[in-house]
């Protein structure tokens, strides 16, 4: 799943700045996006995630900084003759046109014959997997079949970046995911460089080739989904991406390779410098997390582990395919979550009972 | 019967209200100079002496003149106001709608005579050219509401989505925003036009020697031998305010069922 390096980028950000009157809602962005990259910016809401495309759009003037499109300088370049094209979140069709007008839209001044242009809109429909809709009102369709249009009358136009903002949060669950697979291998088929605008880590994980995590105008993180879920560059992403346990340690020492600390239930461990990251600026203290899928419950039975501890069940969570519990470990005060994949023939403890558990060696990120 | 006290007097209320429009057509087409039961018999008398009345006509011709004009401009001005409203945030917003609103409230006889005395200050001679500028002063509200809703009905990002497929600003109005909106246009045409076409004051005081349809009736009440001509001329413009009204609302639902909107009720 990484991505080549090697590409070309396609858009460049430098140092790109916006203010609304006294709001500073993109604060010094400088970002590369490759050719043929998914890529995403993730955040909460009002983090400039959205501002930020629509700067990529042409939708939004930057207050000062470079936005480079394919090397080109887009200042003073319009959103209509920007090699961009956008899929909106509520997906702006025309509720007056049929769907073909709709995807044909960007064809208007195309020089191409009306009979080609036809076949171009036939082709598009086809792609998106809305081939015979052409004649339909598209005020009439469902949302799944507006998102599609969106895409067609986007991609028709061969833009060399396609932007997405939000583009499934209106759809159910299923037909979310349906469409994040779907949008996957569209754009693996396209070849087009797509940037994804989410407020849904879990989305942004699935779907993309790199991901920027953004909070109050600035980029926090930017790496691949591995990266950005197994180690977090600071508390705050770590505690927007995914749910992971934490707990205050006292440091004991410290190499060029490591840190060593002290982490309840776990007794001295080395944290490698690489799994070294920002604590947030109120924390009381240095603490460790790990992801809830990091530890095992151990049978009883079990051979002991290379790294094991013990604890008493406080809560148990049953969710079909996984089950949580929270996990009291011996020496600390506070339960954590521990996660296990339900597989048949193993049953599932109960609360109040010891258990045995083993942690896996690098799943320990220290925030400091 | 359930509530039927209430139900009593709202019919008693709906008849008092349009009783007398229903007895227009009664003494239009009533064979006698008196407008009193018992009836006489049936003419198309007063139809052919209203036509052949060179005075009506010249004020029927007035009137649509200056209806015709005002509703253009009221919804033209209007739709650059609503627009703005909807569309964009700029200081004095606020202030700059209530003042364009205003006339609604404003007693119409204040707006005459204020206009009358600083045409005259200004030194412009009366004529239908005034009764215009003062129709489209009171007209301008009503155009704005109807377009203000067609347009905040809008999804901002349609504008931005044509613009991003190739289209300039300006061309991005033409082909989504302006059809989009149309019907509401039509709405307030029609709407600014019936306004315009029995108002009284404004035309009593702004008209100088012109006569409007309004104010030739008023002048007429006074000859008991044209009151006939009058109710004939009445049961005309009801059936054609009925008929502007229907279409108006035609207009609007044909609007809502196109952008598969809810309806949130029209003024029928």
């Amino acid at each position: 799943m990484t991505f080549s390096a090697d590409r070309k980028p396609m858009i460049e950000c430098r140092q790109v700045h916006k203010h609304y009157g006294d709001y500073h809602a993109l604060r010094g962005i400088d970002l590369t996006i490759r050719a043929g990259e998914f890529f995403s910016l993730l955040g909460p809401s009002g983090c400039g995630k959205t501002t930020l495309l629509r700067t990529i759009a042409g939708f939004e003037e930057i207050s000062s900084g470079v936005v480079l499109v394919d090397g080109k300088d887009m200042s003073n370049v319009p959103a209509n003759v920007r090699p961009t094209n956008m899929v909106f979140q509520s997906y702006a069709i025309f509720p007056h046109l049929t769907v073909a007008q709709n995807v044909g839209f960007g064809l208007r001044r195309d020089p191409r014959s009306s009979a080609e242009k036809a076949r171009a809109v036939e082709e598009a429909l086809e792609m998106v997997g809305l081939k015979g809709y052409g004649k339909r009102a598209a005020h009439a369709l469902s949302g799944g079949q507006r998102q599609r249009v969106a895409l067609a009358r986007a991609l028709i136009l061969k833009p060399k970046v396609l932007l997405l903002d939000e583009p499934l949060s209106a759809l159910d669950r299923k037909m979310r995911e349906q469409m994040q697979v779907e949008l996957i291998k569209l754009q693996r088929q396209v070849g087009i460089t797509f940037v994804l605008v989410t407020h849904d880590q879990e989305e942004a994980l699935v779907m993309s080739d790199r991901i920027a995590v953004m909070f109050e105008g600035e980029i926090a993180q930017l790496a691949h989904p591995e990266a950005l879920y197994a180690r977090p560059a600071s508390r705050r992403v770590a505690d927007f991406i995914g749910l992971m346990n934490f707990l205050p340690v006292s440091i004991t020492g410290e190499s060029d390779a490591a840190v060593t600390a002290d982490v309840p239930g776990f007794g001295r461990v080395d944290i490698p410098m690489s799994n070294v990251s920002r604590a947030n600026p109120g924390d009381s203290g240095p603490s460790a997390g790990f992801r809830p899928e990091a530890m095992t419950l151990l049978g009883v039975n079990a051979p002991p582990a290379e790294r094991e501890t013990g604890g008493v069940i406080d809560e148990v969570v049953y969710y079909g395919d996984m089950t949580y519990y929270d996990v009291r470990l011996d020496g600390s005060d506070r339960p954590v979550r521990i996660s296990m994949r339900n597989v048949f023939g193993r049953d599932i403890a109960d609360v109040g009972t010891r258990t045995r558990v083993s942690w896996a060696p690098g799943s320990l990120v220290l925030f400091r | 019967m359930k509530g039927g006290g209430l139900r009593l007097y709202a019919m008693l209320y709906l008849l008092f209200l349009y009783a007398p429009i229903l007895l227009l057509p009664v003494f239009a087409f009533n064979n006698a100079t008196v407008i009193a039961f018992p009836l006489k018999g049936f003419t198309t008398e007063w139809f052919s002496q209203m036509v052949g009345n060179a005075a009506l006509r010249k004020a029927l011709t007035n009137s649509l003149v200056i209806a015709v004009s005002a509703s253009i401009l009221a919804t033209c001005l209007g739709v650059f106001a609503a627009r703005a409203s909807t569309r964009f945030s700029f200081p004095g917003k606020g202030p700059a709608m209530g003042l364009i609103m205003l006339p609604l409230v404003l007693p119409e006889i204040i707006v005459a005579m204020s206009l009358l005395v600083v045409l005259l200050a200004v030194g412009v001679q009366l004529s239908v050219f005034t009764v215009i500028i003062g129709h489209t002063l009171i007209c301008m509200p009503y155009a704005v509401a109807i377009l203000s809703t067609a347009f905040s009905s809008l999804d901002k990002s349609l504008e931005e989505a044509a613009h991003d497929l190739g289209e300039t600003k300006f061309s991005a109005f033409r082909l989504v925003i302006l059809p989009l909106v149309m019907p509401g246009i039509i709405s307030a045409l029609l709407m600014c036009f019936t306004i315009s076409l029995d108002e009284f004051i404004i035309a009593f005081f702004l008209a100088g020697n012109e006569p409007t349809l309004p104010t030739y009736i008023f002048s007429q009440l006074r000859f008991p031998k044209s009151i006939p001509v009058i109710m004939a001329l009445g049961t005309i413009l009801v059936l054609m305010s009925i008929l502007l009204l229907a279409t108006a609302e035609y207009f609007r639902r044909r609007g809502v069922a196109r952008t598969g909107t809810q309806d949130t009720g029209g003024f029928l």
